[in-house]
């Protein structure tokens, strides 16, 4: 089992560790209610190290990504962040991810946690004669400050104007407690805030530096239980849920990072195909109408034939309701379809509503 | 961890209090702790009636869906409608808020379970 920088941190706060993609991780702190509010009332601090940083580098970099992931990195500013599936020939799904570009020839690629060496080793498996691809993983550690108050705590420890960085821009090398990292406007939880990148050895450092400038916010550390309840409500995908190797980007509603019409990409064909002759089932949200809370995996139906299951489902503390995210014969996903979730045995009636079920507060 | 001495206590981590011939039910102190916040009790049917070792009721935290076994068997003539509204009431305080009341086919089955020592002895083990 590997473990963050900071595994020996979240210890000592008292953190109820889990496994979660080969990685020994917090799930929470104090709870994950009250840090699901953190995050969304005032910041929280999650340390997302065990996510994976591959760097592209080389005179053909532009045009390997361009082939590696439907999303069109063409019209990419420097400085610029761009999230998008990747994808097999046959449209399923190797992974999400976010690329960072520094210029033509040079990218960092971030990827999920249990798809590290998936990843890596299809990447290099495509990788023209000139082009680089090095896992910086290890060396990485990486930190998410979210919520509205994320940009008053980090700019109290950083020089660099925060309100410059747009959303989905990136600036590096900038300084907090004396070390030098890597920081966007991105993130996992609806809310605004920074997803900071800094050498590992110096991840404790650069921790208890936000914590101290975030205590008079009330900033906690938050854990991987907050953290999906908050990508959930913002309807946000996780790998291994709403995408796999048998769920395409586009049954997952993820058409908007899909760009059929740009050149050659691995998975063109198969997408073309799906969206030409239609999806036969789609990713929806639903809001359950009868008491009970949907679970990853439950199955949902129509009359008593089944038209799909739960990707991932909980109880929302913004909404005080039951939701979830469903993969479903697209016959019945029109907003306001009545369907049943099965949970224990019994059929619990459920809405197709619209996602995400939690607007987004970001900074554009 | 709290443990409350006269009480009776079931490896799966329910509590059960005897008044002669019911018994009421409820999940322990460890047992509340390690599902974290509670946010939905799924309670059984009044009249219904269950073995030893049943699932009775699930208690729901934010992370997972948790069953919860009947420590004896008997008859459910109880059940605390409080926790559908507030099933937080756990988490604040397990011993007080309880889940079902059974009456009681076979009273010596509580033989088998733990008293609160031997159930402190029991978490000890497990963690």
């Amino acid at each position: 089992m590997k473990k963050t920088p900071l595994y020996e941190k979240h210890v000592s706060l008292g953190a109820k560790m889990i496994e979660f993609g080969g990685w020994m991780m917090p799930l929470q702190y104090t709870g994950i209610l009250q840090e699901h509010e953190a995050v969304r009332q005032r910041a929280g601090l999650f340390d997302v190290s065990h996510m994976g940083e591959v760097m592209i580098k080389g005179r053909g970099a532009t045009e390997f990504i361009q082939q590696l992931i439907t999303n069109d990195i063409s019209g990419m500013c420097e400085f610029q962040v761009l999230y998008s599936p990747m994808c097999y020939p046959d449209g399923g799904t190797v992974d999400d991810l976010l690329v960072y570009k520094f210029d033509a020839e040079r990218y960092l690629l971030v990827v999920n946690a249990a798809n590290i060496e998936k990843d890596v080793e299809w990447i290099e498996s495509h990788k023209p004669h000139d082009v680089e691809v090095e896992d910086l993983s290890e060396q990485y550690a990486q930190l998410a400050l979210q919520g509205p108050k994320s940009q008053e705590v980090l700019q109290r420890i950083v020089d660099a104007p925060l309100d410059k960085i747009k959303f989905f821009r990136f600036v590096d090398g900038v300084s907090i407690a004396g070390v030098s990292a890597l920081i966007s406007r991105t993130g996992y939880t609806g809310e605004d805030g920074f997803e900071i990148y800094i050498p590992a050895d110096s991840a404790c450092k650069v921790w208890n530096t936000i914590v101290d400038a975030g205590a008079e916010f009330h900033v906690m550390p938050a854990g991987l239980g907050a953290r999906d309840m908050l990508r959930l409500e913002a309807a946000l995908p996780l790998y291994g849920h709403e995408l796999s190797a048998d769920i395409s980007p586009l049954e997952a509603g993820l058409d908007r990072f899909v760009k059929l019409d740009k050149p050659d990409f691995i998975g063109q064909e198969a997408l073309i195909e799906q969206k030409g002759s239609g999806i036969s089932r789609k990713l929806v949200g639903l809001e359950m109408r009868d008491k009970g809370i949907p679970r990853q995996g439950y199955e949902v139906q129509v009359e008593g034939r089944s038209i799909g299951y739960i990707t991932s489902g909980g109880f929302s503390p913004t909404l005080k309701k039951n939701i979830a995210l469903a993969l479903i014969d697209v016959l019945y996903a029109a907003q306001g379809s009545q369907v049943d979730v099965i949970v224990r045995n019994k059929a619990l009636k459920a809405e197709v509503v619209k996602i995400p079920f939690y607007a987004k507060q970001y900074k554009k | 961890m709290k443990v409350i001495n006269g009480l009776k206590y079931s490896k799966d981590h329910e509590w059960v209090k005897v008044e002669g011939n019911r018994a009421i039910i409820g999940i322990t102190d460890y047992a509340q702790d390690s599902l974290g916040d509670i946010v939905f009790v799924d309670l059984p049917e009044v009249g219904r009636t269950v073995k030893a070792g049943d699932a009775v009721a699930v208690v729901e935290s934010v992370k997972a869906a948790s069953d919860v076994y009947s420590p004896v068997s008997g008859t459910v003539v109880e059940v605390n409608t409080n926790l559908e509204a507030s099933p937080e009431l756990i988490n604040q305080d397990p011993y007080e808020n309880w889940i079902l009341v059974l009456e009681m086919s076979d009273p010596g089955e509580l033989d088998s379970l733990m008293d609160a020592e031997g159930y402190e002895r029991f978490c000890e083990e497990e963690a």
